[in-house]
């Protein structure tokens, strides 16, 4: 094969592949602004005739999707502020600081990593009810508050941190609370990012505990809002893409803003094992 | 202050978070799947038994259970190899020095996954629907037979995997751009020399090089695969006719909509135990195809 032929095959297969990747999404929001019942004529159409924001209006005046958006950002952002601190300060100290029984701590919490979420959601559900928490906001921020993952990730991170530094500012009488806040925290920054990006999107695209943990509709996180009313809306395809599009943008934003600290984060957590 | 104090007191919250909300829940799923936890149970806790392993026993018994499972690794055994595939496939077209624009390629190829699965389900339901579906619309234009995609037992599954393999192939694509990266170019430059074709080249360098990340990246896509839920939840409710029924479905219902909490826990702790195994056995086996 040419070299021109190679890469009009290679960046053709490209093409392709980025078209059966983004079209589903561009279709979405497209479908979002037809008028009601446009989207089941046929043949199906592409583009709106009329460009219409009926189905965001119907969705927010009168599907509290509102509502719903407020219940995800408050739940992702609790879960990402108070995580991040928790992460940060177990991943450091595991790093970073002398402690008896380190290593085993460390090695009992990486073995648990192979334990999927899903065995301990049933016990975790009769803990939450007996503790009055199920259908709280609480239920879904409080399990979350710190992960294996998240530890591990900023122990790798902080275990390059030069020893000296801290050493350097305990000679000169600051405490650890104190070298953590002044030095450390300034060096884990990249990490801080990477991992709260993270944590906010997993938050956000969570469906499985929130479903069990959420009862009622009025702490309902979007994918599970989403869920519900596409079991009540099945044929109002205009209305339901208007919802998937409130549901994917903002992670999709943010992902888009801050690609490059995700990928890496991607790669820092799953290659160095 | 020492260290050691101010290192407990760095890891406390953190462990208090995991060991009360994780830790202690999977060792209470073992008891709870010893017992008859049901509706009775949760109204008024007098009302527990131990049953042993009739839980376990029961589970066998029901052909429910073994569907769910057979779908299940249906599922991982057809999914986790195509997902590999255009993972692997995606990542060589962008590691490619003859591809261009390469930055909005790769972030289009991994849009979908930082997107809400619940959305793209709705989305690609929709895509996928028999009368006014994009889908079928245009393999009736081009002359090709239409597919009752979500609502053939048969054609179900494959439906979820294809979404699926749409869903996740940019996470792994990303992992063996890495790894491809990693492989040094005067390896490929002695095999040129040696006249060596492509697929050669493929198959004696870029294969074996890439086989820690090839056994990492199925690891964890097996054990991601096996805790299917939400495509069928969204798309197909489990239907039709049960043919996508996960076992994790199977726990939902069992647990919360029956509220047969003891016997759910008893499911979940099967297929953690078969996760278990297969990662156990994908390891090993690794370790036997290497040169001592």
């Amino acid at each position: 094969m040419s070299p021109r032929m190679a890469k009009a095959v290679i960046n053709g297969l490209l093409i392709a592949a980025a078209a059966v990747a983004i079209a589903p999404l561009l279709y979405m929001v497209s479908v979002s602004f037809m008028t009601p019942g446009e989207a089941s004529a046929l043949p199906p159409p592409v583009l709106p005739t009329h460009w219409t924001l009926a189905n965001y209006r119907q969705l927010f005046l009168n599907a509290g999707m509102g509502r719903y958006l407020f219940n995800s950002l408050l739940v992702s952002t609790s879960i990402t502020v108070v995580s991040l601190a928790f992460n940060l300060m177990a991943g450091y100290a595991f790093a970073k600081l002398e402690f008896k029984g380190r290593a085993r701590l460390f090695q009992l919490l990486l073995g648990a990593l192979v334990i999927p979420a899903q065995v301990a959601m049933l016990p975790l559900f009769l803990l939450l009810k007996y503790m009055g928490l199920v259908n709280t906001y609480g239920a879904v921020i409080v399990p979350a508050l710190a992960t294996i993952f998240g530890i591990f990730l900023v122990r790798q991170y902080a275990s390059g941190i030069p020893d000296d530094l801290m050493e350097a500012a305990r000679i000169d009488g600051a405490g650890e609370f104190r070298i953590f806040a002044t030095i450390v925290m300034p060096l884990l920054k990249p990490i801080m990012v990477t991992l709260a990006i993270f944590t906010f999107l997993a938050a956000w695209n969570d469906f499985m505990w929130p479903l069990i943990a959420l009862t009622g509709q009025e702490h309902y996180t979007l994918p599970i809002a989403l869920a519900s009313l596409s079991r009540e809306h099945v044929q109002d395809s205009e209305l339901m893409m208007a919802g998937s599009v409130v549901t994917i943008l903002p992670v999709l934003v943010l992902f888009l803003a801050l690609q490059r600290y995700y990928l890496e984060g991607l790669l820092l957590g799953s290659v160095k094992g | 202050m020492n260290t050691s104090r101010a290192a407990w007191l760095f890891i406390t919250p953190a462990l208090i978070i995991l060991g009360l909300f994780f830790l202690l829940p999977v060792v209470a799923a073992l008891v709870l799947s010893v017992t008859d936890y049901d509706l009775y149970a949760l109204a008024d806790i007098r009302n527990l038994r131990f049953v042993a392993l009739q839980n376990y026993w029961a589970l066998l018994q029901r052909p429910l259970f073994w569907s769910a499972l057979g779908h299940t690794v249906y599922f991982v055994v057809v999914g986790v190899p195509l997902s590999l595939l255009a993972s692997l496939g995606a990542a060589m077209l962008l590691n490619s020095p003859l591809a261009r624009f390469k930055p909005f390629f790769r972030t289009a190829l991994f849009a979908p996954v930082v997107t809400t699965v619940v959305a793209v389900a709705v989305i690609w339901r929709y895509l996928f629907n028999t009368k006014y579906g994009l889908i079928n619309y245009t393999l009736d234009a081009i002359g090709m037979p239409t597919v009752d995609w979500l609502g053939d037992p048969h054609w179900a599954m494959p439906t979820i995997i294809l979404f699926a393999v749409w869903k996740n192939f940019g996470y792994n694509m990303i992992i063996f751009m890495a790894g491809l990266q990693a492989i040094p170019a005067d390896l490929y430059e002695a095999a040129r020399i040696d006249g060596a074709s492509a697929w050669a080249q493929f198959r004696h360098i870029t294969l074996p090089m890439l086989k820690p990340t090839m056994l990492m990246v199925s690891i964890l896509t097996v054990s991601g695969y096996f805790q299917l839920f939400a495509e069928p939840y969204v798309m197909t409710e489990g239907g039709p006719l049960q043919s996508t029924t996960s076992v994790l479905y199977l726990m939902y219902e069992e647990g919360f909509k029956w509220w047969n909490l003891g016997s759910a826990s008893a499911v979940a702790f099967i297929l953690f135990v078969i996760m278990f195994a297969v990662t156990a056995a994908m390891l090993r086996l690794s370790k036997r195809g290497e040169p001592a």
